[in-house]
């Protein structure tokens, strides 16, 4: 489970008001140990070594307290200042101070945010062995031109989430094409006024994203040193128009998910399925709790019947940061907790993440359902099945939140004031491509 | 010792010593981050090359940022919604402040302490968790007040909905000035007025509330300030629903630009923007307000 909803900012708020109207209190991020900057090599060090982390998984701390019994030398500090983007937040700061951690866990989408802002390090010298633990299309999300990143944690498969119980009730079937979900969405409003099949969240730009890459789409790619941004490309729009369709018809709801709004509904009932990332078991028993063994997961809707593409949210890796002195030592822990089948087993039980590295897809504890599916111990044999065809963008763009802040400003206003999906998706498109420009990166 | 000393000279650099820790605090907290965000107002970062920029460094921009930052309509909308949200909150704010104080001190009222602690008592919650609490009411799915047959979150509603929360934040505080103001003024106004036949509704309106204008004032001062410096309700209530975005006050607009773009630079010459007109408009307002009194009172 990666996916922390951007949205939840709220404690520095807090420190801002405090300073009155003056920005430059950001300085004062916490830092820990001590450090001077060292350009070792290689080599490693010598002596007993503490390295921090920073992860804001639940149940992270009994995987790195198996790592701490067994390596003497090498101590990992946990410690959870935040996650998601906050976390990026907080590492950038941390960055500026020179006080970072070693270690960092960072989805995805803003590991090329992150190196280029000189945070994250390249390990590649000391991943020469990890990276034959992966297939190609999952080393693509950490390897930028050749150099290795981080290690990857987790694959997310965008699937579809859906109440069993709910739709035996009203005599649904499960949708296999998008022509399909949009017909019991419709028949959901007439079978059951208050219910309704799903809701467009304009909050979180994770789904939408998914969405977009199951129909093609290729937000950011590149040629050389140059980008190209195309967030308003023809599948995009295609997806965009779709939803609006929905909404406009008042098939589906419209308030935000992560909301105490959409917590209720998803408890009571009113909601019947969740489009959402395979890490939704694990979220589920938050958002959800009196829904325990009543979900299921199937495959996304297609655009074709049979095609099984999809898309992903969210995912991460475990990374190593510009600041570390002992990045050799980082590096090995990095490796171990994302390829040893004992570690890996152990966050597939405590955080329910579908591992990305191959072996780990294997292994045994596979076979047992996610805690909140009882009643579906085929659960990562359909994730499974889907993995494969899970298709990212090329590469995630340098500027990933201005991107993000601009769906959700943008959607949110669509559905607020009856605007249209299209005309907030040019906007996201220019928002992105100023602000990399702004930056100076070649956009071409 | 019976040495008689000058004034000036028994003082000597005492004075300055009292004023040290204010001035010291001064110059660390206010001082010093405001230098460092009008340097980083003049400044910009700037990847230094091949695809993935390989690192940053800051250039001197002049009076980019500026330029970029007055010609953003998101901050000017934003500087509009604030100003809708003020003319929503100040004059409430005020207004039930002083009644509840007027009220208050009738020697009619009855259970004046616990009264009076309740109304004070939502200034203590801090304002996210107000906001939460609020937030809860206003959902259609959790509300207890009706929030299934009224939109608390419909385009005009909105500002209400935020707005209410400030006040319900404010009035106790505010209430507090006014209320001591009031009981500071000598019982004898009062009686005098009485016994000249002044009903009791004439005493407040005609005696205590100029009397205590002083006091009102300050308030309508602190309340304008907060006014300029919303954040905490609109951004507590921004993941509950779709009406709030992240640009939807200046203060919002600073905190995503800093934290969430990782923009720092715009960030400080925004806030350097903000605070020269937060400081215009607070004079502006004092002596406004200041100069009225004295009419008033001439």
């Amino acid at each position: 489970m990666s996916v922390i909803p951007r949205r939840r900012r709220g404690a520095a708020a807090v420190a801002l008001l405090a300073a009155g109207l003056l920005v430059a209190t950001a300085a004062c991020g916490g830092g820990s140990s001590g450090k001077k900057s060292d350009a070792s090599g290689t080599a490693k060090s010598k002596g007993k070594v503490t390295l921090t982390f920073w992860d804001w998984d639940p149940n992270i701390d009994k995987v790195v307290a198996t790592w701490n019994s067994s390596h003497p030398d090498i101590q990992v500090k946990l410690s959870n200042p935040a996650g998601g983007d906050q976390l990026v937040a907080k590492m950038i700061t941390a960055h500026e101070a020179k006080n970072g951690p070693d270690i960092a866990k960072v989805e995805y989408q803003s590991l090329p945010a992150l190196v280029s802002k000189g945070v994250v390090a390249d390990i590649t010298d000391y991943t020469k062995d990890t990276v034959t633990r992966y297939d190609d299309a999952t080393l693509k999300s950490t390897v930028f031109q050749g150099k290795v990143y981080g290690v990857p944690q987790d694959v997310a498969p965008l699937m579809l989430f859906y109440r069993t119980d709910l739709f035996a009730k009203y005599g649904l079937s499960v949708p296999k094409t998008w022509d399909e979900f949009a017909a019991e969405a419709k028949s959901v409003r007439s079978r059951a006024p208050r219910s309704y099949l799903t809701n467009f969240d304009a909050a979180d730009p994770g789904w939408f994203t998914g969405l977009a890459q199951q129909a093609g789409a290729d937000w950011w790619s590149t040629t050389g040193d140059s980008w190209k941004v195309d967030i308003a490309d023809a599948p995009t729009k295609k997806v965009a128009g779709y939803w609006q369709g929905l909404v406009d018809g008042g098939s589906i709801a419209k308030n935000p998910s992560f909301s105490p709004q959409w917590n209720k509904q998803m408890n009571d009932g009113t909601l019947l399925s969740w489009i959402s990332g395979a890490w939704a078991p694990a979220q589920l028993g938050g958002i959800a709790p009196g829904t325990k063994g009543k979900w299921a997961v199937a495959p996304l809707p297609a655009w074709t019947a049979g095609d099984p593409a999809t898309g992903i949210w969210g995912g991460s890796a475990t990374t190593v940061t510009t600041d570390s002195e002992h990045p050799a030592e980082a590096a090995e822990f990095a490796s171990w907790l994302n390829t040893d089948d004992a570690a890996v087993t152990e966050q597939v039980k405590q955080i329910n993440v579908y591992p990305a590295a191959t072996s780990g897809r294997s292994l045994p504890v596979l076979q047992a359902a996610p805690a909140f599916f009882p009643n579906q111990p085929d659960f990562y044999a359909e994730v499974k099945k889907v993995a494969p065809a899970a298709r990212s963008f090329p590469m995630w763009g340098p500027d990933v939140t201005v991107t993000f802040t601009g769906y959700t400003d943008g959607f949110s206003k669509a559905l607020q004031s009856g605007g249209s999906f299209s005309g907030a998706l040019d906007s996201m498109q220019n928002a992105t491509v100023a602000d990399m420009k702004k930056l100076g990166f070649t956009v071409g | 010792m019976a040495r008689t000393t000058t004034p000036a000279r028994r003082t000597g650099g005492f004075p300055y010593l009292l004023v040290l820790p204010a001035v010291l605090l001064f110059a660390a907290f206010v001082v010093a981050p405001g230098g460092y965000a009008l340097l980083l107002s003049f400044q910009r970062r700037k990847v230094n090359g091949g695809l993935l920029g390989g690192g940053t460094h800051t250039v001197f921009a002049g009076l980019a940022n500026y330029r970029d930052v007055l010609g953003d309509s998101d901050l000017w909308s934003g500087v509009l919604r604030m100003l809708a949200l003020g003319a929503v909150t100040v004059p409430a704010t005020v207004f039930f402040a002083l009644l509840f104080a007027v009220l208050l001190d009738l020697e009619r009222t009855r259970l004046k302490r616990i009264t009076r602690l309740t109304i004070f008592l939502p200034y203590a919650v801090p304002g996210v968790i107000a906001s939460l609490m609020w937030g809860f009411l206003y959902l259609p799915a959790t509300s207890p007040i009706g929030g299934d047959r009224v939109d608390f979150f419909g385009q005009v509603a909105v500002y209400f909905s935020v707005g209410n929360v400030a006040v319900w934040g404010a009035v106790g505080f505010n209430m507090i000035v006014i209320y001591t103001a009031l009981r500071a003024l000598p019982a004898e106004l009062s009686e005098s007025a009485r016994l000249d036949g002044a009903s009791e509704r004439q005493i407040v309106l005609r005696v205590k509330v100029p009397m205590v204008m002083p006091a009102v004032v300050m308030c309508t001062l602190f309340t304008v300030l907060a006014a300029l410096q919303v954040f905490n309700e609109p951004n507590t209530l921004k993941p509950l629903s779709n009406a709030v975005s992240s640009t939807w006050v200046p203060l919002m607009k600073i905190y995503d630009d800093a934290f969430g773009n990782s923009d720092i630079y715009s960030a400080a010459a925004t806030s350097v923007v903000l605070t020269a007109a937060a400081l215009a408009v607070s004079f502006a307002t004092a002596r406004i307000i200041q100069s009225r009194v004295q009419q008033e009172a001439a």
